[in-house]
C-alpha cells in the first residue's frame, strides 16, 4: 500500500503560510481548516518548515506573549517529507518513532499534500476490514 | 412535490460500472431505511461483476461465491440493471443528469501501468491486464494471441496479479479443466511449451506486494517446481531492522517461505518457476522479426528514503535473460470518462473522499460521486471496496440532507428505460444475466466444471433466445 492511495482521495495541494505571519494567523488557519498542522514555506513556496498545533503549546507553555510571535519562531524547521511512492507501513513506523502526526509529500520537489496519523490509521482499518469483509463473503456464500 | 427521498419521489441514483464497487454503493444505498431510493446501475460489459469475472484467476473460484451477495442486493425490486450499456458511447453524463439525481462513478481501473523502458512494445511483450482478460473471456480480449511456443516466460512485478498470471501459465490442462477459464485459453494453454517463468520483483522479499497464501500456492502446483535464489531471499541489513521494528508475522512469515523455496531439489516436474528478486528489467531486445528474444536486468540494492521506505537503487551488476515473452504486471490504471475531472498522473477521478471535484477550484460537482477503483487507484481486495464505497454514500446522504442533488427534468423510471432502450435497444437486464448464468453453470456441470463462459454478447444472447436488434 503506497502513500498515493491516501492523496488520491483528498484535496490536492497542501495549506500553506510564510515565515513571516503571526501566530494568531496561523492558529487562525488551522481552525478554519480543521487542520493540525501547516507547512511553511518561502516566497518561491518552497518548503522550509511545519507548525504544528504541539508546537504552539509547546510555545504557549513558555511564553505568553504568544500570538505575536511568527510563525518562523516557532516552526519545526527539519522537516521529514515523504513521496507517493512511500509504503504505508514505513510511515506509520516512522510517525510512531518520532513522534509526529504530519508528512508533507514531494513529488519532483513539489509539495502536493499532506497526510496524517489519522489518514494512514483510516487506510490501514480499511485494509483490514476490507480482508475481513471479503473472507465474511466467502463464508456466508459457502453457508447457502 | 414531496422531498427527494419520500415514496411519490424517491431519490434516483445512477451506478456507473457493475463491479463489486457499483454493488457495495447500490448495497449501502438501499440499506437506508429513512430514505426511498431507487438505482438504475449501467454496465458496459452484458455481464455484471468486473473483475470478480475477467480479473479473478479462474483457479479461484471460491472468491468468486461474494457474487451471490450481489445478487441479492439486484434482487431488490429498487434495483435495475443495464448490461451492455457503455457511459461515453450510449449514454453521456449531460444525459445522465436529466433522469437523475446523482451519479456515482465505479469504472475501476481498464488499463495497465507501463515500465518506460526501450523494446517494451516489441512483439511478445504484453500488459498482464490483457492476458488476464483474455484467459477470463473477456469480450474485448477474445482475439488477443500470445506465443505460448516460447519455453521462457517472464512477469515483471510481484503483486498478487503477477502471481496469478505465472500460476495460470504454469497450471497443467488437468488443473485447468476443474476452472472457468475460457474454453480458448484452456486450448492454447493445453498446447503451451512454456518451460521456465521468471517472476521479477525490483526490491526484496519483505517488500514483496503478493500475500502468504498466493505465494505458499506457487509451490504447490501439479507439475512445476518453484524456486528462489539463497543471496536474493535473505534478509538486507534494513529490511531485518523494519521487519524487527514493525513485528509483523504476515511478512515475516513471507520472508520463510521465499527462503525455504530456495533450499527445494528439484523434482522432476516438467516447469520451472523462478521468483527474482532486487532486479528490475532495463530494456527488452528482439530479433529481425521485431520479437522479443530477451530481457536485460540491472540487480538492485535498497535504501532508505528519508521517510523509511525502502526502494531499490541500480548497481553495476547486469544480466541478460533469454525470454520469448513478457507481461508486465506492475499495476493498472484509470481510464478517463468524457467530461469527468481526471487526474491523469495517478489514474483516478480527482474526487475529495469520493465526492467529485472540478479541476480549476477542486469544488464539488454537484451530483457526482466516485467509488472503488477509480476513485482511490489499483489497490485492495474485494472487500476493500465496501468501506471505500460506504465513505461515498456518506457523502451522498449528507448532500441530499443539504438539498444539493441535480435537478433531473424527469426522474420517473420509466422514463429512463425508454430512453435508453432508445439508445442502446440491446441492453441486458439482470434476469438476462441471470439467464445467462444458469446456462453457463449447466454447461460446465455437464463436463465437472465450474461453468463454461460464454464471451460475445452475441452467443449470451442466442442462448437465452433473446432477440439482437
Ligand atoms: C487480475 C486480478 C485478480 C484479482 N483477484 C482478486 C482475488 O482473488 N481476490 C480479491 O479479493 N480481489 C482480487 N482482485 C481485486 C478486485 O478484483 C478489485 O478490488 C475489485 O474488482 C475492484 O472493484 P471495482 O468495482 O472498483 O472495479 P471493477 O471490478 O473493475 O469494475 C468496474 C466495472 O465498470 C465497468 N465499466 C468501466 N467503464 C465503464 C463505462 N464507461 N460505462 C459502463 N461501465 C463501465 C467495467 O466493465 C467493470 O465491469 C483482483 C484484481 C485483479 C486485477
Ligand atoms: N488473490 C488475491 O487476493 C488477489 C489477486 C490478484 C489481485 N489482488 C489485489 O489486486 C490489487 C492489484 O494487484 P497488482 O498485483 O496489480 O498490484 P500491486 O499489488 O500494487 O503490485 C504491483 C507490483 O508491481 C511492482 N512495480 C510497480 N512498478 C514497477 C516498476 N516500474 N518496475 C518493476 N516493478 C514495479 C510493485 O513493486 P513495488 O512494491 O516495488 O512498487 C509491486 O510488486 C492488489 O491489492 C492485490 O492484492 C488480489
Amino acid at each position: 500500500m503506497k502513500v498515493q492511495l491516501i492523496l488520491a482521495t483528498k484535496v490536492k495541494g497542501v495549506i500553506t503560510i510564510t515565515p513571516e505571519k503571526s501566530l494568531q494567523d496561523a492558529a487562525a488557519l488551522l481552525t478554519q481548516h480543521g487542520i493540525g498542522a501547516v507547512v511553511v514555506v518561502n516566497p518561491a513556496s518552497q518548503l522550509i518548515g511545519i507548525l504544528s498545533e504541539r508546537d504552539i503549546i509547546r510555545e504557549m507553555a513558555q511564553n505568553p506573549q504568544l500570538s505575536s510571535q511568527t510563525v518562523d519562531q516557532v516552526m519545526t524547521q527539519t522537516v521529514i517529507t515523504g513521496t507517493p511512492e512511500d509504503d504505508i507501513y514505513s510511515i506509520a513506523h516512522l510517525m510512531t518513532e518520532h513522534r509526529f502526526r504530519h508528512l508533507p509529500i514531494l513529488e519532483d520537489g513539489n509539495l502536493i499534500g499532506m497526510i496524517s496519523i489519522g489518514d494512514i490509521m483510516k487506510a490501514q482499518r480499511d485494509m483490514y476490514r476490507g480482508e475481513v469483509n471479503t473472507l465474511e463473503m466467502q463464508l456466508l456464500a459457502d453457508d447457502d | 412535490m414531496s422531498p427527494i427521498g419520500s415514496e411519490t419521489n424517491p431519490l434516483r441514483v445512477a451506478i456507473i460500472g457493475a463491479g463489486p464497487t457499483g454493488f457495495y454503493a447500490a448495497g449501502h444505498l438501499l440499506d437506508q431505511k429513512k430514505i426511498v431510493v431507487e438505482l438504475d446501475m449501467f454496465e458496459r460489459l452484458p455481464t455484471p461483476f468486473g473483475l470478480v469475472r475477467y480479473g479473478v484467476a479462474p483457479d479461484h473460484q471460491k472468491i468468486k461465491s461474494v457474487t451471490k451477495v450481489f445478487d441479492k442486493i439486484a434482487s431488490n425490486p429498487r434495483f435495475r440493471f443495464y448490461g451492455n450499456v457503455e457511459l461515453g458511447q450510449h449514454l453521456s453524463v449531460a444525459e445522465l443528469c436529466q433522469f437523475y439525481h446523482q451519479i456515482i462513478y465505479t469504472t475501476g481501473a481498464q488499463t495497465d501501468k507501463r515500465m518506460g523502458i526501450p523494446g517494451e512494445d516489441l512483439q511478445g511483450s504484453h500488459p498482464a491486464t490483457e492476458f488476464v482478460a483474455w484467459y477470463n473471456g473477456h469480450p474485448d480480449f477474445r482475439d488477443y494471441q500470445f506465443d505460448l511456443s516460447q519455453e521462457s516466460v517472464a512477469v515483471v512485478g510481484v503483486g498478487n496479479v503477477a502471481v496469478d498470471v505465472a500460476r495460470i501459465l504454469c497450471r497443467t490442462r488437468e488443473e485447468l479443466l476443474k476452472t472457468d477459464i475460457a474454453d480458448y485459453a484452456l486450448e492454447a494453454l493445453s498446447q503451451s511449451r512454456v518451460k521456465e517463468v521468471h517472476i521479477l520483483g525490483r526490491r526484496g522479499p519483505a517488500q514483496a506486494a503478493f500475500t502468504n497464501p498466493e505465494v505458499k500456492e506457487l509451490g504447490e502446483m501439479a507439475d512445476t517446481d518453484a524456486f528462489t535464489l539463497a543471496d536474493e531471499v535473505k534478509l538486507d541489513p534494513l529490511s531485518e531492522a523494519a521487519m524487527a521494528a514493525s513485528a509483523d508475522r504476515a511478512t515475516a512469515r513471507k520472508v520463510e517461505i521465499l527462503q525455504s523455496y530456495a533450499h527445494r531439489q528439484p523434482t522432476g516436474k516438467s516447469r520451472r518457476l523462478m521468483l527474482r528478486f532486487l532486479v528490475s528489467p532495463l530494456e527488452l531486445t528482439g530479433n529481425e522479426q521485431g520479437q522479443v528474444t530477451a530481457m536485460k536486468l540491472v540487480q538492485n540494492e535498497l535504501y532508505a528514503t528519508e521517510s523509511g521506505s525502502l526502494r531499490p537503487r541500480a548497481t553495476d551488476r547486469y544480466e541478460t535473460l533469454p525470454v520469448g515473452l513478457v507481461f508486465r504486471s506492475i499495476g493498472y490504471n484509470g481510464v478517463p470518462l468524457p467530461d469527468v475531472p481526471f487526474h491523469h498522473k495517478w489514474g483516478v477521478i480527482l474526487n475529495q473522499s469520493g465526492r467529485v471535484v472540478d479541476e480549476t477550484h477542486q469544488q464539488p460537482v454537484v451530483g457526482q460521486y466516485t467509488a472503488g477503483w477509480i476513485k482511490r487507484g489499483p489497490s485492495g481486495v474485494i472487500g476493500t471496496n465496501k468501506p471505500d464505497a460506504l465513505e461515498t454514500v456518506e457523502c451522498m446522504l449528507a448532500d441530499l440532507a443539504e438539498g444539493v442533488t441535480l435537478q433531473p427534468e424527469n426522474s420517473s423510471p420509466d422514463a429512463a428505460a425508454a430512453f435508453i432502450a432508445q439508445k442502446q435497444p440491446n441492453y441486458f437486464s439482470y434476469a438476462d444475466w441471470l439467464k445467462v448464468d444458469e446456462i453457463e453453470i449447466a454447461r460446465g456441470q455437464a463436463v465437472g466444471r465450474p461453468r463454461i463462459k460464454f464471451v460475445m454478447a452475441e452467443e449470451m444472447a442466442a442462448a437465452i433466445g433473446k432477440p439482437l436488434k
